[in-house]
């Protein structure tokens, strides 16, 4: 176990150079120039080159890029160019939006899908089956800013009951920041929803026809006890295993629903400092992104020998 | 080893407390029919099967794969598979209770209790994310509502009933960490963990190792004899009936064909495939280059209803009556039945 961690960690620091390499040349070659936007519309030449210059641009990229990582295993994380302020500065103010979107969506889709999956599972080809089989085609191909809309337009504006836009941190009180996130929680649900419920539904339904499933009926098992004791814990890898990657998929989800309500997140500063080509914040962001994939996928693992006993590291 | 004794009696003496009804039959299942029903075709699996398990008894169930051993048995638990399978016609009826008509909540207080089944194959037949002791606790905390921690020292003394040695360090065992052997003994001290008064064994030695088997076997006959619960016992195997069993039962396709004591079957049987598949069965006496009789023919299919008697393509006794009307199981002697029109003949022959 211990080795099996060591060895995680070698390769998750592996990963995540790879990511800051690629991370550093995609920012790079994508056309536009920081110094510009900087400087203005009427700035003459001779300003974006002192700026250029300032900013230390104008160094050949793997001094830069030495320069990045020496400061980032120091802890630093840069200065934003833009605003002048810290990057971590910046990431902390806008951390607790996207946290508490990222993880009520979590929670929401998973227990409304893995629910949804077990159900469809235990009575194949019924109703709920068939509603699952519509509500998942219909989460896959609509995209989130038209569901998005579409709920602000039927909740919030036609009705009045939600708030169409915007964030209240929870520091004002749970209820107002549970109110304004409930329909961007449920716009940003509704793929996860139909992804985990789909794969809930499959691997339930290859346990359920197990021969130990039939055991435990003649044992006197209630349909709960089968279902959610025998069954759900026999299917819980693969389940668990695509909470995981919708956990990291999550973070490309965040933005567009952080556009679309008007919620001051990590999305958000995310996509302005590209329109702006802030390297140090869409650098950090990346990599910590990553590197929040690298641990959840970690926690995934470890979690499955809580699953399944026959799994051992 | 003193506690050792006592622990096990007291789970003898549990088997024996319930059996107060003087009635000597303890199940009577009548006209049994059950359907498979597929895309395109319904599959009669079970013709009208009629016998009767009595008190303390094993009665053996034997016949090819595809006869309806397994069906019959899964029909009795009402355990066929709910999208493809239903019981169409007939009643069991269990302590004047009709089974196939009481409500899902009653019957789950029978299965495991009163009626408990053991099954082929003990590789997959165990749940393998939760260990043994708590697979067979689970139980007893359904039917007698013990505690969880009683109930896993329940499971510890009936694994020492099942000889598994080391109890009570092997209840914190997974599936995955025994083998098949032990593994179909976990399932018989599953099974036999709420005193039930049948216990349903489907084929229960033919996944294991010759050795294993001859394990496994005596394991359920002297388990049977000291707790004095009634046996039925699902084989293919000949030999195991003769060792195991007091009456049996020979079903082909479907149906039930004949019915005697076991002494009666093996010294006269009466019904042409029962003939035939005696002689099928390997004898050492014969030599090596003795060529095993096959019975010609092949088993009709069960997607047609079928007219007559079920082994009339493959009987050489077969003639006009038996291609037009289907025989009934009918006495012939004592404690012996066969539904066949020439029974007479056949014998004589």
């Amino acid at each position: 176990m211990a080795f099996y961690l060591l060895r995680r960690m070698v390769s998750a620091i592996a990963v995540m150079a790879m990511v800051g390499v690629f991370v550093f040349l995609l920012i790079r070659l994508a056309p536009g120039d920081p110094a510009v936007v900087l400087a203005g519309p009427s700035a003459t030449e001779q300003m974006v080159a002192n700026i250029r210059e300032q900013l230390g641009l104008n160094d050949p990229l793997p001094i830069q890029f030495v320069h990045w990582m020496r400061d980032l295993l120091g802890g630093d994380f840069g200065t934003s160019i833009f605003s002048g302020r810290l990057v971590l500065d910046l990431l902390a103010q806008r951390l607790e939006p996207t946290l508490s979107l990222s993880l009520l969506t979590l929670a929401l889709s998973v227990t409304v899908g893995v629910s949804f999956g077990i159900l469809a599972a235990w009575r194949a080809g019924g109703l709920v089956d068939r509603l699952l089989l519509v509500f998942s085609a219909f989460g896959y191909s609509v995209p989130v800013f038209v569901i998005g809309y579409f709920l602000v337009y039927l909740l919030a504006i036609g009705t009045g009951w939600l708030p169409v836009q915007g964030y209240a941190p929870i520091g004002d009180g749970l209820s107002r920041w549970f109110v304004h996130l409930i329909l961007p929680t449920v716009t940003l649900s509704v793929p996860y929803i139909a992804f985990v419920a789909r794969i809930a539904r499959a691997s339930m339904l290859e346990v359920l026809t197990e021969d130990y499933m039939r055991t435990a009926a003649a044992k006197g098992a209630s349909s709960y006890a089968m279902l959610f004791h025998h069954a759900l814990k026999n299917a819980g890898v693969p389940i668990l295993t695509v909470i995981g990657l919708s956990f990291a998929y999550l973070i490309g989800g965040v933005v567009l629903t952080e556009t679309v309500y008007n919620i001051p997140g990590v999305g958000r500063l995310v996509v302005d400092a590209i329109n702006n080509r802030d390297y140090p914040i869409i650098q950090s962001v990346l990599i910590l992104t990553s590197g929040l994939y690298v641990l959840i996928n970690l926690a995934v693992d470890l979690a499955y020998t809580l699953i399944d006993p026959r799994i051992r590291y | 080893m003193l506690m050792r004794v006592s622990s096990e009696e007291r789970i003898i003496e549990n088997f024996r407390e319930d059996k107060t009804i003087d009635n000597d039959v303890l199940l009577d299942v009548r006209d049994l029919e059950t359907h498979f029903f597929g895309e395109e075709s319904v599959t009669r699996a079970l013709g009208g099967v009629s016998f009767q398990v009595k008190k303390g008894e094993t009665l053996g169930v034997v016949g090819e794969s595809g006869c309806g051993k397994s069906v019959t048995a899964l029909s009795i638990m009402r355990l066929l598979p709910k999208m493809s399978a239903k019981t169409v016609g007939g009643e069991v009826c269990f302590h004047g209770r009709n089974l196939l008509d009481l409500p899902e909540r009653e019957m789950r207080k029978i299965r495991g209790n009163k009626i408990a089944m053991i099954f082929q194959d003990p590789m997959t037949s165990l749940n393998p994310v939760y260990t043994v002791g708590r697979q067979i606790a689970e139980a007893v905390e359904i039917h007698s509502g013990a505690s969880r921690s009683d109930a896993l020292s329940k499971a510890a003394e009936m694994l020492r009933l099942v000889r598994i040695a080391d109890p009570e360090r092997r209840v914190n065992n997974y599936p995955y960490e025994m083998s098949g052997g032990m593994r179909q003994r976990v399932m018989i001290a599953m099974a036999l963990a709420c005193s039930p008064e049948l216990l349903i064994a489907d084929e229960p030695t033919t996944a294991l190792d010759v050795t294993i088997q001859a394990q496994i076997l005596r394991l359920i006959v002297d388990l049977k004899k000291r707790t004095g619960t009634a046996v039925m016992f699902i084989t293919h195997d000949l030999g195991v009936v003769a060792e195991t069993c007091q009456r049996v039962i020979v079903m082909y396709a479907g149906r039930i064909v004949e019915q005697a004591t076991v002494t009666d079957l093996f010294s006269r049987p009466v019904h042409p495939y029962t003939k035939a598949l005696m002689r099928s069965v390997p004898d050492r006496r014969r030599g090596k280059e003795h060529r095993l009789p096959e019975i010609p023919g092949i088993v009709p299919s069960l997607r047609e209803p079928i007219v007559g008697c079920s082994f009339a393509q493959r009987c050489p006794f077969a003639t006009e009556v038996c291609r037009e009307k289907s025989p009934v199981l009918e006495e012939y002697g004592a404690d012996h039945a066969v539904a066949c029109w020439h029974a007479k003949e056949v014998v004589s022959a």
